[in-house]
């Protein structure tokens, strides 16, 4: 809404994907067995799938939204980069060789290689199916997100490419073009993230941080004694309006267009601060700040009040280094805009207002996160439960699970492990200069925060900017892929060809795969549109617990627990899955949304991983135990390896 | 092209030291991790003191986690290919450490 369409950036977004397409269609010859559609032929390099692992790891919500949850909260989005990177070390250290050495295709083969149980495969499949479209829904509405300001097309619009172009790749090539693809995406996207920190570091801090930032106005006022206010200094302004709740908002004319202002009281004197406002009128009319969006009142924000350093008050400094960077903000004070929202003469507005916060307070968690000043035992559970999630949820991915089948042995699958980690750990601490350079550098759109990183790239230049938004798409085009392929392999190597019993031949799988990713890829695309508007974060959040809830229990103890049974990994899969989305669609946030008001929710807390983990992992072990048989096959690390089950069929 | 199925791995003499390796390692980071979790839930305020080149707490642990996964990572990754030669010695995977 407040940018325009690039005809560079359009250029290189559609070179890409013509590019991407030919490796796909080129690649689609070789892609002639089942296991060359889903996994590559297990013959990928590790280093190649090291990269292609970051790949599809940094998703939309580690470039779009983490960096615009930092940008917009400070550390406290910084915590779901150290979260989502430690989940790597459950994925190494416990997970990777153990399953490449159980499993064939995916996670299902995995967890039934030791017992051939239609239960885990029924189980299995769906979980994958579950968390592999749970964890569609942000990378599509990242991809709506993403395309209004790029191509100045509606949300809808940019699902619906995405989708397509997903479409095409995975169903003709499969895993081998995905893997190449996310190897590139990968590997581009931490060079260009890098070559944007540095131009951020390179063109130092400042108050007025270009001179194309918008520079906020301030006007003096008087109240009465009941804190109306009466008069405005600048008489070119008319007071038409105040609205009372937690802020104080004033509504000023000004040639016939009506802004809102939030009331400071700064010592005996009162000062009206510029806001933003996005009015829906009864009408059905919607203005950015009184005026039509064509106009281009609305501006972008993010700035410095205040910039300290070493103890002294500056205007500006210029090439700072990295840590300097990070110090500075320590303490300095940043001018952060706070969303309200009320009816008003029957107008539906949101107004977001100016707020100064200290660097201190930005620089350690508690801005977003309700741990410090006003916390309480449930917040911080809360809190805890996300992190719990977070850590967890990586190993039982599925379509990072299913990588471990694109390389030959576990030697490989170790090396891509380290890999990877070394790549998505570099790009982490990269997401903080990104966040905190969007916070300060004026580029931040109040309306998204996904777009964050590439609004910061457009302040140096809008090749920059087009190459960024480019790789966002590619971010989203290869994750999805990823998505869709393990939800194929769901479907039709755990559901079809195990569970049901239908032994197809290759090609019919392969067929097969191609007819379900163009179903889940139109799902994708429907759901996508559907939760529109939907917080991407939260829904990753999501997608961590029901993984890491379903799955996770399962692997760990077939890996490490020799009493675990059939019985008891179906009824953990059962258990995870029902009790981590029923808590997520009974908590706070999913009655908001149904507009029952938050705190009517018969479930306090937002993330539910503190509950359901250990409910299915106390399910796995009571089950199993109940169900102890006399002759099974007990599983063991070493010899399911040589199982004709873990050999597959 | 025809590919066949991912190669399997035959008996890795190196499996169970893998497997301990890693879980001893797993447990160190683990327990690093959830000092990290416990400081921000318990005193959110101890992270904003500053501890090294101006740099607060919050993220040198924040960093020092990172550096930590990786480095571990790499040290775990030459134990257990140094284990796999040593034990499997009749495998020949010519692939090149890291």
């Amino acid at each position: 809404m407040i940018y325009e369409a690039s005809l560079i950036a359009v250029g290189l977004f559609v070179a890409f994907v013509l590019f991407v397409l030919w490796i796909s269609f080129f690649l689609a010859r070789r892609a002639t067995s089942a296991s060359s559609y889903y996994a590559a032929g297990g013959q990928i390099h590790w280093a190649v799938n090291g990269i292609a692992f970051a790949g599809d790891y940094l998703s939309a919500a580690s470039f779009l939204g983490i960096a615009g949850m930092i940008a917009f909260y400070g550390y406290d989005g910084f915590l779901y980069s150290i979260g989502f990177l430690a989940g790597w070390v459950v994925a190494l250290f416990v997970v990777a060789e153990p399953l490449k050495r159980l499993g064939k295709y995916t996670l299902s083969d995995a967890l039934d290689a030791a017992f051939n149980s239609k239960g885990i495969q029924l189980m299995a499949g769906i979980s994958a199916l579950v968390v592999s479209v749970c964890y569609l829904i942000p990378q599509m509405v990242g991809a709506g997100a993403l395309v209004t300001p790029l191509l100045g097309l509606p949300h809808y619009a940019g699902v619906m490419m995405v989708g397509v172009v997903v479409i095409l790749i995975v169903a003709t090539a499969g895993m081998a073009s995905a893997t190449y693809v996310q190897f590139m995406k990968g590997g581009l996207l931490i060079i260009f993230s890098s070559i944007l920190v540095a131009a951020v570091l390179y063109n130092g801090v400042g108050l007025r941080p270009s001179n194309s930032a918008h520079e906020l106005v301030t006007l003096e006022a008087t109240t009465a004694d009941d804190g109306t206010v009466t008069a405005v200094d600048d008489p070119q302004y008319e007071i038409v309006g105040q609205y009372e709740d937690d802020v104080s908002l004033v509504l000023l004319e000004r040639d016939g267009i009506r802004t809102w202002w939030s009331v400071e009281a700064s010592g005996d004197t009162v000062q009206l601060q510029e806001a933003l406002s996005k009015t829906t009128t009864a009408t059905g009319a919607t203005l950015y700040n009184g005026a039509p969006q064509e106009e281009g009142r609305f501006f972008q924000v993010g700035t410095f009040s205040r910039i300290v350093v070493d103890g002294e008050e500056v205007e500006s400094l210029d090439r700072v280094g990295p840590f300097q960077f990070l110090a500075v903000i320590q303490e300095s004070d940043v001018i952060r805009f706070i969303p309200t929202r009320f009816d008003y003469n029957g107008d539906s507005v949101n107004v977001w207002y100016q707020t100064v916060t200290p660097g201190e307070s930005l620089m350690r968690p508690g801005v977003r996160f309700k741990i410090d000043e006003g916390a309480t035992f449930l917040s911080r559970l809360d809190f805890i439960s996300l992190m719990l999630a977070l850590f967890l949820g990586t190993a039982a991915l599925p379509h990072i699970l299913i990588r471990y089948y694109t390389v030959p042995d576990q030697r490989s699958a170790r090396k891509s492990t380290v890999v990877a980690i070394a790549a998505i750990g570099f790009f982490y601490i990269l997401t903080l200069f990104l966040g905190m350079g969007a916070m300060v550098s004026g580029v931040l759109d109040v309306e998204s925060s996904n777009m964050s990183a590439p609004l910061l790239a457009r302040d140096f230049g809008f090749i920059l900017f087009a190459i960024i938004s480019a790789l966002a798409f590619a971010t989203v085009l290869g994750t999805v892929s990823g998505l869709i392929v393990a939800s194929c392999g769901a479907v039709v190597h755990d559901l079809v060809h195990h569970f049901m019993g239908m032994k197809l031949n290759e090609k019919v799988q392969v067929r097969a795969g191609r007819l379900v990713a163009v179903i889940v890829g139109i799902l994708a695309i429907l759901l996508g549109i559907l939760f529109q508007g939907t917080n991407v974060s939260f829904l990753v959040g999501l997608a961590f617990a029901v993984a890491a809830s379903a799955n996770l229990p399962s692997i760990m103890l077939l890996l490490f627990w020799k009493k675990t049974t059939a019985r008891g990994i179906t009824a953990s899969i059962l258990t995870g899955i029902v009790a981590s989305l029923g808590l997520i669609l009974l908590s706070p946030m999913m009655w908001d949304i149904y507009g029952l008001g938050a705190e009517n929710a018969p479930v306090p807390l937002e993330n539910p991983g503190i509950i359901s983990i250990p409910l299915s992992f106390m399910m796995l072990v009571a089950v199993s135990l109940m169900t102890q048989p006399k002759a099974e096959t007990i599983p063991n690390i070493t010899p399911v390896v040589d199982t004709p089950a873990a050999q597959g069929d | 092209m025809h590919h066949e199925p991912a190669p399997e791995m035959g008996d890795d003499a190196a499996s169970a030291y893998k497997t301990r390796t890693g879980l001893i390692l797993f447990a160190i980071y683990g327990l690093i991790y959830a000092g990290f979790v416990v400081i921000n839930t318990i005193s959110p305020k101890t992270m904003g003191h500053v501890v090294f080149a101006g740099l607060n707490l919050a993220v040198v642990y924040g960093f020092g986690l990172i550096a930590l996964a990786i480095v571990m990572g790499l040290i775990y990754n030459a134990m257990c290919t140094r284990a796999e030669d040593r034990m499997n010695q009749t495998e020949g995977d010519t692939d090149n450490d890291l």
